[in-house]
């Protein structure tokens, strides 16, 4: 998908103050927003952001187009939440039960996907997900179309009580933004720059010698394990896991937030999940069917602006720049 | 009573069908997906809401203006190709010169749309479609009962599948759409109008889906969800089958529609995900699936 990528354009280097800036301003609207905005909201929030960058850490910098997307979140979250609801374990253990669960899912899913590429790796990817999605309605431990409900968020370290909504919220924005910020570090690090060339030029990474499979696993892995952080924050957050995290929906919803906000973007991601959630939230109180305008979004996101909104701005700047 | 490794005959039988009728959709359905992307290069991610729109046009007609099934076996799938046919030309085909993955999206978005725009209107509980008169009852077929509509959907299937085959590899429009499949442009320069042809092989594909899905309707309830529950299977089967031949992906279709309905017989808990777990071995094994000629 080399044709839209924003980021050939604008490359920040180490030493460029431009994220150093951004980060902080990140804080900063942190730190101020509860005090305007309800705080749940900007956790769940939170939450898509986190999934959407780490989906754009595969798609948009190693140019993999996965649809399987939220066997990784979903899974999380239903490990997450049986691990606090059953086992009883500290919050923090139960994510981190929920990540590894995501990474494990991530390894198997990703050493078969990557035998194939472009389209196939797409229908591999959703495939078994899809494979995974009927594995969650069947076993024991999901409660099926139930879910999983009903269990105390404990307390962090045993010492926080995080059924307090505000130190909830500063641990989900901590864990984002430490997320973000490592994103962002393997992007622009050697390893991201060899993603990157897989992306622009697959066969011409492979003559330069590169292990290209290793390095699209390692990608695919990474992606997957940010994403069971997210979903296992979202399982933390609203207290239940639901055949909704892992159904095919919404591996759709987070390629539309990466779509809108501008795949291959740092900020994309982010304005993508916000624009997303927030549309939902509109539309859930509307009587607009959802599903119908999330669909027509897509076709002219597709269509008209396929640089995404972030995507857009930038070939702006750009343009006007020379 | 007759028993192979201790299952009733009747049961085998009747699970045997079963898998032979979601073979019969598993093929059509993988079938047009095949020839949509052998020409066009989209997988055509609204395969299964236009699967699903043939069953609804088959209900409308029924419903609304009286016309019945011998009917809709006709106008549906007309009605889902021109549909096919009007987004190809005004939408589909701004994509043609980028990513293939732009494409998958877009239908992508499609599917979404069409699916959202039904459950919205008719919900999600399913409408019943009664099979025509002269297809109902059963026939004894002395080692199982079969009944009549079933069998005249596998028929049918059967009919369709191979009459397209026929009419890609032995008639001339066939020959023009293979060799633009091998070489669009060159195809052009030799005068045949490519953008016309691309238009009425999407249309062809979408009305295969449409038929299938009029054939599907007094099987299932006719519901807004029966496309997308079909579609992530059928893809399954493309991966196993490769899209690069047309014969492939209906012998992949019958044959994993047949293995789904032993697994119901041996090990029912494994229906649901049996092609799944195929499609994982045959990519461990043979990355480029069965038929597959890419590597």
């Amino acid at each position: 998908m080399s044709a839209t990528h924003a980021d050939t354009i604008i490359m920040p280097t180490r030493k460029s103050p431009v994220p150093v800036i951004a980060f902080a301003g990140l804080v900063l609207a942190l730190v101020i927003l509860p005090t305007f905005v309800y705080p749940v909201f900007l956790m769940k929030l939170l939450c898509f952001v986190l999934f959407a960058a780490a989906f754009n850490l595969l798609l948009g910098y190693t140019g993999l187009l996965s649809f399987g997307h939220a066997a990784f979140f979903g899974g999380a979250a239903y490990v997450t939440a049986h691990a606090l609801k059953v086992w009883q374990i500290t919050p923090e253990l139960a994510i981190l039960a929920g990540v590894v669960t995501a990474i494990v899912l991530g390894v198997i899913i990703g050493v078969l996907a990557i035998r194939r590429q472009g389209i196939y790796f797409a229908m591999i990817t959703l495939a078994m997900a899809q494979m995974f999605y009927f594995f969650c309605l069947q076993a024991p431990f999901t409660n099926g179309e139930d879910g999983i409900q009903g269990f105390s968020r404990g307390n962090l370290f045993g010492i926080i009580d995080l059924n307090e909504t505000m130190n909830l919220y500063y641990f989900i924005a901590a864990l984002v933004v430490l997320s973000l910020i490592l994103i962002w570090r393997i992007v622009y690090s050697p390893f991201g720059q060899i993603l990157r060339a897989i992306r622009e030029n697959e066969p011409r990474t492979i003559s330069l010698g590169y292990s290209v499979q290793r390095f699209k696993l390692a990608a695919f892995v990474m992606s997957a394990g940010l994403s069971g952080l997210a979903g296992a924050l979202k399982a933390l957050l609203f207290q239940f896991a639901t055949l909704a995290d892992v159904a095919w929906q919404m591996s759709g919803e987070v390629i539309l937030m990466t779509l809108i906000g501008g795949i291959g973007t740092m900020a994309g991601p982010i304005v993508g999940a916000g624009v997303l959630v927030g549309m939902q939230n509109f539309l859930a109180t509307s009587g607009l069917p959802v599903t119908m305008v999330l669909g027509g979004t897509f076709m002219i996101c597709v269509l008209l602006f396929r640089r995404g909104i972030v995507g857009e701005i930038l070939h702006l700047l750009e343009r006007r720049k020379g | 009573m007759t028993t192979i490794f201790g299952v009733a005959l009747p049961v085998l039988m009747g699970q045997l069908l079963i898998g032979l009728i979601n073979g019969s959709f598993y093929a059509l359905l993988s079938l047009g997906l095949a020839v949509i992307f052998g020409l066009l290069r989209i997988v055509n991610f609204a395969h299964g809401a236009f699967y699903m729109v043939g069953a609804f046009v088959a209900w409308m007609l029924l419903s609304y203006a009286g016309v019945g099934y011998w009917g809709a076996l006709f106008l549906a799938p007309l009605a889902v190709g021109v549909l096919g046919m009007v987004i190809e030309r005004t939408m589909l085909r701004a994509l043609y010169g980028l990513d293939h993955l732009y494409g998958l999206l877009f239908t992508f978005g499609l599917a979404l749309l069409l699916e959202g725009g039904f459950r919205h209107f008719y919900g999600t509980s399913g409408l019943p479609y009664a099979a025509p008169e002269a297809l109902r009852g059963a026939t004894n077929l002395g080692f199982m009962v079969l009944p009549n509509y079933r069998g005249w959907v596998v028929v049918a299937s059967l009919v369709l599948c191979f009459g397209t085959w026929a009419i890609i590899e032995k008639t001339k429009v066939g020959a023009y759409l293979r060799a633009a499949t091998e070489n669009s442009t060159l195809v052009q320069a030799f005068g045949v109008n490519v953008p016309l042809l691309l238009t009425l092989t999407y249309g062809f594909g979408c009305a295969l889906a449409g038929i299938a899905g009029v054939l599907a309707a007094p099987l299932f309830q006719v519901s807004p969800l029966m496309g997308s529950n079909i579609i992530i299977v059928v893809f399954a089967v493309v991966v196993i089958g490769g899209m690069g031949s047309i014969l492939g992906a209906i012998v992949t279709g019958y044959m994993l529609g047949i293995v789904e309905g032993l697994c119901k017989v041996f090990y029912p808990e494994a229906a649901n995900i049996v092609v799944f777990v195929i499609m994982a071995i045959v990519l461990l094994l043979r990355p480029a699936g069965l038929f597959g000629k890419d590597s």
